[in-house]
Order: structure tokens, then C-alpha cells, then sequence
């Protein structure tokens, strides 16, 4: 195996891990805030949708992003309305989200299937949103651990009661980190449309969303942890493309099956220490919230 | 809030009225936004209504096929809708479809001949042992690593169809299929009889009506659907009256296992009538939303399998006739399950009258 053919495998590796990157740290500020949305699938289909449409036409990545991002900020805030404000169940609200955008997506983007997109122009082998992707995670960290902002949406996650009591706007908070998930999610969708696999089919997604979902319990929900799963799936997801040019006898269906299961080890191995969950898991996540007055 | 707009106000005890008309609430809705999309794409509202709700079963033939449609959504709904009262969030029904179609559709293929008159109930078992064999793996990661089943659940069903591609691509091909991913045809003595000549239901349907009437007796009658419901209603309870969580983990994901996988074997014995790559459009997660919109109920699953299998079927009309893409039923799922919850707010919660000054 050559030197350059291994640089290869890496620099691959990063790109197919940035649309987790998004996901996974926007949903993991949802999830810190006590917002369980399981429609991160359906956000990054719409965005990739979104983003795909828009750039075809425009010619701009740049547009095809912000069209991607506000894709996936719009169907979070739908999510929000829902969830928050009339305080439906969390879980059966973010199955029908993801649905609602797998249907949407799929009617929408009927007339682009099949087209090729447009490339993104690259910097030291990597294009500028795998840089943002990167930048996300520190950022993130930063601003959960060391600003007032964070603080607040830790406490809102841990018991919104308390901070409801102290005077603290609990919907706001909530409002914008559902958001703030949706935008990434629309982010790595677009990422997904426009620069790993330029094109659209329907379900481009193929379960990245759920991915995401298992990345941030992997994390124990610390950003930087995101960053590690990420990579260790993007690195599945092109073994899997490269299992025959490496020589592996192993079937093409089942090198596909690899980021299922493992996205199912990790979770096992994640889960089965309950001192780590109950140290780490937001204490409120999923549960509803109204105040009384 | 500003305080001149009414607010949310929790009932004292959740209003038994809202809960029966927030899924007709939610159908109102759905034929409401029908109706709206029509009139965008500058179709006429009513015969639009028409194509996609009426024509579809106006002869008997129709029928046939609304049956056909709600039969495997309403076995999987059925089996949902057990667990989602034990709190056992399954939403792997389509994976769970696969296997029981791999393992009855193996028994059909390759057992079949020696089991003689047998075949056709021990591929159905089969398929019923597929399902629950599928849905075991998330109940033990649950119960033994305290894994949740729901993103378990959901990545076994991409798992089960690549184990079904690479069968359908390898060892079980039909050598005389030109190439396609497929098997052979099951004989004719293993596809399930019709329900009636000049349509396509089968007997599945009663199989159905059988499922229902079990689970009403399950959930309405016995100690193991009460125990499996406190579990989900009043987990704290549940514990202190020592009702076991990982019995009811089991329990509610062996029971939704074995109802989808029976769905599954039932359509490639029915109308597919062979193994194929995709032997499902979706009625595994659909009929997350039926059990949703059929409020848990047995009869309610029933009805709203019902609705649900009109929509698919509005879904290819309105693609044949009005050249709107069949995805437009996806679309319209996750609006009604977005309808029945937001209506749902009023199951538990009222309105708020703003205060007025009261003397003091």
C-alpha cells in the first residue's frame, strides 16, 4: 500500500465524516438542552434536498448552504412548535419529522434525480465546510463549558424546573438549541449533496441521521467526542468503498452492513455502564416541560 | 407570554372525548391540507379529493386492494401498539417485515416439498419466528446492556435488507431469473387463497381480525397486558408493585417482532408471491403512525391501518391520474401523525382564559 494511496484513505475518511460532524454536534446541543429530536434524518434529507436545489441553480455553494441550513432550521423549528410549545411526546414528534422530510424530500426533489452537482473547490485537500465542520467542535465546547449561554442550556437540560424558578426563560433556550441542531443538521445534509456524494437520489441520507443520533451517546455528550466516532465511521464508510481494492473477500452487502452494526457496538458499549450514562446524560432529556406560571 | 393571550392549562385528569376525536380531528386536517395542496397545484379540489380518496376503492376490485394495504400495516400496528403501552419503543417493524419474509420465504423455497400439507402453517411460523428472532436482538441489548432499543431497532432493519439483497443477489437467485434480484416463485399450494375471486386480498385479512381480537384480550383482559401497561403508564409503580421491566421489554418487542414478521411473510406469500429485494414500501415505519393514530387501541389500529392503506393507495392514483409522485403519501403520513399529536395537546391540556382582575 503506497504512502500516497493511505493519504487518500484518510483525506476520504474526513470528507464522508463532516455530514456527521454537523449532525452530531447540532443535535448534541438539542440533547444538552433536554430536546430529544429523532427527526435529524429527516433535517439532513431536506437540507441535502435544499442545499442541491439551490446550488444547481444558483451556481453557488455558498447559497446551496444557507438554502440547506435554512432548510434544517425550519423543519427544527416545526419540531419546536410541537415539541415545546404544545408539548407533544418527543420521540413519536421526531419519527414524524424524519418522515415527514424522507416524504418531502423525496416528492421535491423528483425532477433532480439523478443529476450530477456541482464540486467544491479545495484547500489542502479539504474543502472549506470540512474546516467549519472542524471548527464546530471546539466552538461548541467552548461555548457549553465556558460561556453563560452554555451554562444556561446545561441547566435547562439537567432540570428546567430550577431554572424556570431562577427566572430563566427555559422555551427560549430550547427554542434555540433546536434550532441551532437543525441548522447543522441542514449543513451536513448539504455537505452530503454537494460534496461527498455530488448528486441526488432519493434517501440520500441512508441513515446517517440515525447515525448521528448514536454518535452523540457515544460522545457521552462531549463535543470532542464527537469528532473521534465521526471519523472512526467516515473511516467505515470508505473501507467499505475500498474493501474490494483492498482485496477483502467479503460481500459488498455485507461491508455495508459494517456502520449498522457498529453504530450498534458502540451503543452497547456506551450504554452497559450506567454510572457513565447517569453521570453524563442531560437528566431531563426527552422529558416535556410547561410551566405552570 | 404576553398575558392577554390564553395559555396552556393542565387538565386534572386527561379528557377521554379529546382522545377519541383528536384522530378525527386529525383526518379533517389531512383531507383539509389534500384539499389546499390541490387547489396549489391547480387541480380541481374536489375531483382531486376524488382521485385520491374515492376512485381508488369504487369497485370491488378496489377493495381487494385497500385490504391488501391495511392488512400488513395493521398486523405490524397491532404488535406496535402493544409495546409503545409497555413504553418499548420498536420502531424497527420493517426490519423485523424482512426477516420474517427471509425465514418463511427460506421454509417456502427449500422445505417446502418434504413438509407435504404442513407447509404452509410451518412457513408461516417461520416467518412469525423471523420477526421475533429480529426484534430479540434489541430486547436483550435493552435488557442485558441497557441499550435503547429505538436506535437498535432502527439500524437492524438496514441490516435486515442487506441480508436480503445479498440472498437475493447470491445463494438464493433464481437460476432461471435472468439475473434479476429475486428467487424463484413459491408453488402454488404455499400462496396464501384469496378472500374472493377478481382481487388480490387474501386470507392474511382474517389472520388480522384474529391478531385484533388476541391483542384486545391481551391488553383489556390479562395480568401480563396490565402489568406491561403500569410499566408504561407509571414506570415508579410498576417497580414497587415488582412488575419486571425486562419482562415487558420482552414481551413487547418478542409480540411486535412476530406480528411485522407474520406481515412479512404473508405479503411474499401473497401478492408478491416470491422473495425480491424490497418487499415493503415503508408499512413497517407507517404503521408506527397507524399505531399512533389508532390510539393503542385494537379496534383503533384497525381503523387507522384503514386510513392509512387509502393513503398509499390515493398515493398511486394521484400518480396515475394526476402525475403527482407517489412520495406524496410520505408526505402525508408524517402530517397526520404531526395533526394527531398537536391535537393530542388537548387531550391533556385546556385553554386558559386570560385572568380578569377579581376583587380582591
Amino acid at each position: 500500500m503506497s504512502g500516497s494511496y493511505v493519504i487518500a484513505l484518510i483525506s476520504a475518511t474526513v470528507i464522508a465524516a463532516t455530514p456527521l460532524v454537523f449532525a452530531a454536534v447540532g443535535e448534541l446541543v438539542a440533547e444538552r438542552a433536554g430536546v430529544l429530536n429523532l427527526g435529524v434524518e429527516g433535517m439532513m434529507l431536506v437540507g441535502a434536498l435544499a442545499a442541491f436545489i439551490v446550488s444547481t441553480h444558483s451556481g453557488s455553494l455558498l447559497l446551496g448552504f444557507a438554502a440547506g441550513a435554512g432548510a434544517g432550521l425550519a423543519l427544527a423549528l416545526l419540531f419546536a412548535l410541537l415539541t415545546l410549545t404544545l408539548q407533544t411526546n418527543q420521540v413519536a414528534t421526531g419519527l414524524a419529522l424524519t418522515l415527514f422530510g424522507s416524504g418531502l424530500s423525496a416528492v421535491l426533489g423528483r425532477p433532480y434525480a439523478g443529476h450530477p452537482g456541482a464540486t467544491m473547490p479545495v484547500l489542502f485537500h479539504f474543502d472549506a465546510a470540512v474546516y467549519l465542520a472542524l471548527a464546530m467542535v471546539p466552538f461548541t465546547a467552548w461555548v457549553l463549558n465556558r460561556t453563560r449561554v452554555g451554562l444556561l442550556i446545561r441547566a435547562v437540560g439537567e432540570s428546567p424546573q430550577t431554572a424556570h424558578a431562577l427566572g430563566k426563560a427555559v422555551q427560549s433556550l430550547r427554542y434555540g438549541a433546536v434550532g441551532f441542531g437543525g441548522l447543522l443538521s441542514g449543513l451536513g445534509g448539504a455537505y452530503l449533496s454537494m460534496a461527498v456524494t455530488p448528486m441526488w437520489v432519493e434517501g440520500l441520507t441512508a441513515g446517517r441521521g440515525w447515525i448521528a443520533l448514536a454518535l452523540v451517546v457515544f460522545s457521552i455528550w462531549k463535543p470532542w467526542r464527537v469528532l473521534l466516532g465521526a471519523w472512526l465511521f467516515g473511516g467505515m464508510t470508505v473501507l467499505q468503498l475500498h474493501a474490494q481494492a483492498l482485496g477483502l473477500p467479503v460481500p459488498g452487502e455485507f461491508m455495508s452492513m459494517l456502520p449498522y452494526l457498529a453504530t450498534i457496538l458502540v451503543l452497547v458499549l456506551i450504554c452497559r455502564n450506567p454510572r457513565l450514562l447517569r453521570l453524563n446524560q442531560p437528566a431531563s432529556l426527552g422529558r416535556p416541560f410547561h410551566a405552570e406560571h | 407570554m404576553p398575558d392577554w393571550l390564553p395559555a396552556l392549562e393542565r387538565r386534572p385528569a386527561p379528557s377521554s372525548v379529546m382522545r377519541m376525536a383528536a384522530p378525527l380531528l386529525a383526518a379533517l386536517a389531512i383531507t383539509l391540507t389534500a384539499l389546499l395542496a390541490f387547489a396549489a397545484l391547480d387541480l380541481s379540489p374536489w375531483s382531486g379529493l376524488y382521485t385520491f380518496f374515492i376512485s381508488p376503492i369504487a369497485s370491488a376490485y378496489g377493495v381487494g386492494e385497500w385490504l391488501l394495504k391495511a392488512t400488513p400495516l395493521a398486523l405490524c400496528a397491532l404488535g406496535l401498539s402493544i409495546a409503545f403501552r409497555a413504553n418499548v419503543w420498536n420502531i424497527g417493524a420493517e426490519g423485523q417485515s424482512t426477516a420474517g419474509a427471509i425465514t418463511g420465504g427460506g421454509v417456502a423455497l427449500y422445505l417446502a416439498p418434504q413438509l407435504g400439507g404442513a407447509g404452509v402453517p410451518v412457513m408461516l411460523f417461520a416467518g412469525i419466528a423471523g420477526g421475533m428472532l429480529w426484534a430479540a436482538i434489541p430486547a436483550w441489548l435493552r435488557t442485558r446492556f441497557n441499550t435503547s432499543e429505538i436506535l437498535t431497532s432502527l439500524m437492524l432493519v438496514y441490516v435486515a435488507q442487506l441480508l436480503l439483497a445479498w440472498l437475493m443477489h447470491g445463494h438464493w437467485q433464481d437460476p432461471q431469473g435472468f439475473n434479476y434480484p429475486q428467487s424463484r416463485a413459491f408453488d402454488d399450494a404455499l400462496i396464501l387463497p384469496l378472500l374472493a375471486d377478481g382481487q388480490r386480498a387474501t386470507s392474511a385479512v382474517w389472520m388480522t381480525a384474529l391478531l385484533a381480537l388476541a391483542t384486545w384480550v391481551l391488553v383489556r383482559w390479562s395480568y401480563a397486558g396490565y402489568r406491561m401497561w403500569v410499566g408504561g403508564e407509571a414506570p415508579a409503580a410498576a417497580r414497587y408493585a415488582g412488575f419486571s421491566e425486562a419482562r415487558s421489554v420482552w414481551l413487547g418487542m418478542l409480540i411486535s417482532g412476530g406480528a411485522a414478521g407474520l406481515a412479512g411473510i404473508a405479503e411474499v406469500a401473497g401478492p408478491i408471491g416470491r422473495l425480491q429485494t424490497s418487499i415493503s414500501p415503508g408499512y413497517g415505519f407507517a404503521a408506527i403512525i397507524v399505531a399512533f393514530v389508532g390510539r393503542l387501541h385494537p379496534l383503533g389500529v384497525v381503523l387507522a391501518a384503514l386510513l392509512m392503506s387509502l393513503l398509499y393507495l390515493g398515493g398511486e392514483a394521484a400518480q396515475l391520474e394526476l402525475g403527482l409522485p407517489a412520495a406524496v403519501t410520505g408526505i402525508f403520513q408524517g402530517l397526520l401523525l404531526f395533526y394527531l399529536l398537536a391535537a393530542d395537546v388537548f387531550t391533556h391540556y385546556r385553554l386558559r382564559r386570560p385572568p380578569v382582575a377579581r376583587p380582591a
